[in-house]
């Protein structure tokens, strides 16, 4: 019996609920930890820092968003909503964005928060050390402050979703006054972190937990609702579900919790499940050929790759429900998805058809090629795609070997461009100007960069119609390109689309308001409180 | 003089072993593809060729691998393990914090699994054939073969889910820093009771069965046989003539063990939360963290080296024919 199965057995023996009871060693192992009004969490893997601008990695967002925060925050819908913005204008041309800032803001440390430190962010530091800002605030001519409460960015040419860039892992605001001439990344103001949000940093014992307190001076009323919240660093599936299960944490996010998993939490009369509050990232998943090799470059071979592939089994027995099948490129849970593009359904018969077509015969073993494919390293599910994989391409008379690698092995491998086959899963961002388009245009093949067009996918068309989307200031305008650019995709293939991802937040019932925008667990969380 | 000599040989040995380690350990986490900045590039979800280059550049990895070594060996000769520029601190701290943890836990596995093996062996060897030796060669047998991580996972379910008796993972309460002396000892006590036996059962099964069959083995040798005649009670045969002869192995294979035992402890530390070196290691593997990979991999080999010779220390005391060398 491997490990994961032995996680299964042990999480289907069933076990006993929350009530705490008085055992030998005293009653306190079945209540988190924290006390009145505060939260605990999962966390992993545990932060190397919590500066969001320096790092983009997941648990840096999840909490440095309750420590940073940006000038929006966004509905579920993907609407900008106020932040450390109370409100905005963009100028009919699409061209001027003015932002009218919060007056009552205060730095963790005392100092106001000023339209002064807007500008340094976005037009100094983050340009230097982010580098999605940097794709972002390059765009702007000029990002000036007028008066102590007023940002205006003033943009070279008309860029539609300028205003989904404010999120605080994409535009963290940071403090004029401790970064202003520093060398960032060595900063020592990095080990003690000063944002605006609701939370400050309390405590932060390596290898165990990280402790944030409620920002007492936060400039809404009555926020946030939470005295405090634990980050527990929790390495091990199993244990993740134990402490979920017993109460020694209240909040599992993301992958966390494994997927076989979630629905007998879920069952459990003290937690929620949601899937919302991921729509920012609504993250597609997808096989990824490398199309400058044989046989990938043609497309008859990616097409019958896709004929037998069926997304719906990975939706039910690897993703058990978290996932439904993706069509194309872009994710339904985004703007600008459309369904009319040419699908395929799993189908054996005519993969081989085509395969015969291309000239690739069956040796006396029924095999026609050998492919590689490399298999991501991030956990169980990746493996598991690339058994399905491989299963399923047998079927076609395609063998495929199983490459395994590390993470930085595979970030080395797949951006200088040496695999054969692999997967990959993508953030959106909310636009397909921001997240789709970096996948397919030619000006993104960039070698030895990683989320790129690394598949290395060239077409003239299609690069015409996500530059020209992108400035548009119409929506209609930009769907009829957005239209037309899935349906070339749907019928190349660039890589093969298999799900868009879901992911589970299980919380404690109790707390209401914890989830209430399109970046869910990486928001700040301010609106949440006890309703029991 | 000839001891001074032999002492001088020896911790020169010791610091050529440990240059030779730095050397080989350091060529080897340099050769694998993929470096500290493509993974922190690989897990930010986006990137762009700047990002890469400076990272690259702030922890030197643009220079080449010989000059790189060079730096690296420098420096651990003055006792400095470098920088982690992915945790933000250096590396003697971060190990230093760690160490505490992994201590504790190794060493309580470590005594716990000699003290038990020593005493269910005796117990084993001198009821040799009859039924509780059968019960506890049958038990040891059961716990040798039983991997870790499954025992340690039981053990949870058990003590933990079943009974709530004791904390599932974690090293103190995340209260403990409002915590009394007594109070965080007591904790720790608590949180250390099921790591430290996953830990150390497989070392008890082997030990136990080390110790029963040396015990068996030594009560067949001449001198007991002469003790016996004598007259001697049996308590004291066993103390004075069986005891010590029979521990000798079991002593020395424990030795050998630490390194084991610290390996070990990845695992353990992983199902339990337990933030020791082991878990620094794994994290510092799969993030590429060289210098603390190599600091660490360091620390071990000296632990190690450390434990060999408080071995050889050992020996002497319990068997006096045995001279230093």
């Amino acid at each position: 019996m491997n490990r994961r199965e032995f996680s299964k057995l042990l999480l289907a023996t069933g076990t006993t609920g929350v009530a705490a009871q008085t055992g030998l060693f005293g009653d306190m192992v079945a209540y988190a930890q924290n006390g009145e009004g505060g939260l605990t969490a999962i966390i992993q893997p545990e932060p190397p820092l919590l500066v969001v601008a320096l790092n983009q990695q997941i648990p840096v967002g999840i909490i440095g968003g309750k420590l940073y925060e940006s000038l929006l925050s966004y509905d579920f819908d993907l609407s900008p909503q106020p932040q450390l913005a109370k409100s905005w204008t963009v100028s009919e041309d699409g061209l001027t964005y003015t932002f009218e800032l919060v007056d009552n803001a205060k730095w963790h440390d005392g100092t106001p928060f000023t339209a002064a430190d807007v500008v340094f962010s976005c037009d100094v530091m983050l340009k230097e050390v982010h580098p999605r800002a940097r794709a972002n605030f390059d765009r702007c001519e000029s990002i000036t402050a007028e008066g102590d409460h007023t940002v205006v960015f003033k943009l070279k040419e008309p860029f539609a979703p300028f205003l989904l860039a404010f999120e605080t892992s994409s535009a963290p605001i940071m403090p004029k006054h401790l970064y202003e001439g520093t060398d960032y990344r060595n900063n020592p103001a990095n080990d003690t972190p000063v944002g605006t949000g609701p939370f400050k940093l309390a405590e932060w014992v390596r290898g165990s937990h990280i402790r944030l307190e409620a920002n007492a001076d936060y400039y809404h009323e009555g926020e946030p609702g939470l005295t405090e919240i634990f980050y527990r660093v929790v390495p091990d599936g199993a244990s993740r579900s134990v402490a979920m299960e017993t109460g020694e944490a209240q909040l599992s996010q993301f992958s966390d919790i494994e997927t076989f998993d979630v629905q007998r939490l879920a069952d459990m009369p003290h937690l929620d499940l949601t899937t919302k509050g991921y729509e920012f990232f609504s993250p597609v998943l997808w096989y990824e050929p490398n199309l400058r090799r044989e046989p990938f470059n043609d497309v008859r071979f990616r097409k019958a790759m896709r004929l037998l592939l069926d997304p719906n089994f990975i939706v039910e027995r690897i993703m058990f429900g978290l996932a439904q099948p993706a069509t194309g490129p872009i994710a339904s849970t985004t703007k600008f998805y459309d369904a009319n593009v040419t699908t395929y359904e799993q189908d054996v018969e005519k993969a081989n058809a085509l395969l015969d077509e291309m000239g690739l015969a069956k040796d006396a073993d029924g095999k026609r090629i050998t492919i590689h494919h490399l298999v991501v390293p991030f956990g169980e599910m990746w493996t598991r795609l690339a058994e399905y994989f491989r299963q399923a391409m047998s079927a076609g008379g395609i063998e495929v070997v199983l490459d395994s690698t590390d993470p930085g092995g595979f970030a080395e491998t797949v951006s200088n461009w040496d695999y054969d086959t692999t997967c990959n899963m993508l953030y959106q961002f909310g636009d397909p100007a921001l997240g789709v388009a970096r996948s397919y245009i030619s000006s993104n093949i960039r070698k030895g960069v990683m989320f790129t067009n690394t598949q290395g996918y060239e077409n003239a068309e299609v690069d015409t119609l996500f530059a020209e989307a992108a400035v548009q200031t119409s929506e209609e305008a930009r769907q009829e390109r957005y239209s037309k650019a899935q349906q070339i995709l749907c019928d190349e293939l660039p890589v093969l689309w298999m799900t868009e991802q879901k992911f589970a937040t299980l919380y404690d019932n109790r707390i209401a308001d914890l989830i209430v925008t399109a970046t869910g667990v990486n928001a700040n969380f301010a609106k949440a409180h006890y309703v029991k | 003089m000839r001891l001074l000599r032999g002492i001088v040989t020896k911790l020169a040995g010791i610091v050529l072993a440990i240059l030779v380690i730095a050397t080989i350990n350091f060529t080897l986490v340099h050769s694998a593809p993929g470096d500290p900045a493509s993974v922190m590039a690989g897990q930010s979800g986006a990137t762009d060729e700047k990002f890469l280059e400076e990272l690259r550049a702030e922890y030197g990895l643009d220079k080449p691998f010989m000059v790189q070594l060079g730096t690296y060996l420098k420096k651990v000769v003055t006792l400095d393990l470098g920088y982690s520029y992915r945790q933000r601190r250096p590396v003697n701290e971060l190990i230093l914090d760690r160490l505490g943890p992994t201590l504790l836990l190794t060493l309580s596995a470590f005594f716990l699994s000699l003290i038990g093996g020593v005493v269910f062996g005796t117990l084993a060897g001198l009821r040799h054939g009859k039924w509780s030796d059968l019960a506890i060669s049958l038990v040891a047998l059961l716990l040798y073969a039983t991997p870790v991580f499954w025992l340690g996972l039981m053990l949870v379910l058990i003590f933990s889910i079943q009974l709530e008796w004791l904390p599932a993972f974690g090293y103190v309460d995340m209260r403990a820093s409002s915590f009394g002396r007594l109070e965080y000892a007591w904790d720790v006590l608590r949180h250390l009771f099921l790591p430290a036996i996953t830990l150390g059962a497989i070392y008890m099964a082997v030990y136990t069965r080390l110790m029963r069959a040396s015990l068996i083995e030594v009560a067949a040798e001449d001198h007991v046989k002469t003790a016996r005649a004598k007259g001697l009670g049996e308590g004291a045969i066993l103390r004075g003539h069986m005891l010590r002869n029979a521990a000798l192995p079991v002593v020395t294979f424990a030795g050998l063990q630490v390194g084991a035992l610290v390996g070990g402890a990845v695992v353990v530390e992983t199902v339990f939360s337990w933030p020791g070196l082991g878990r620094l290691t794994f994290d510092a593997v799969t993030a590429r963290d060289y210098p603390v990979l190599l600091g660490i991999f360091l620390v071990m080999s000296v632990l190690v080296i450390v434990a060999n010779i408080l071995t050889d220390l050992l020996q002497r005391l319990i068997d006096p024919r045995i001279a230093v060398r």
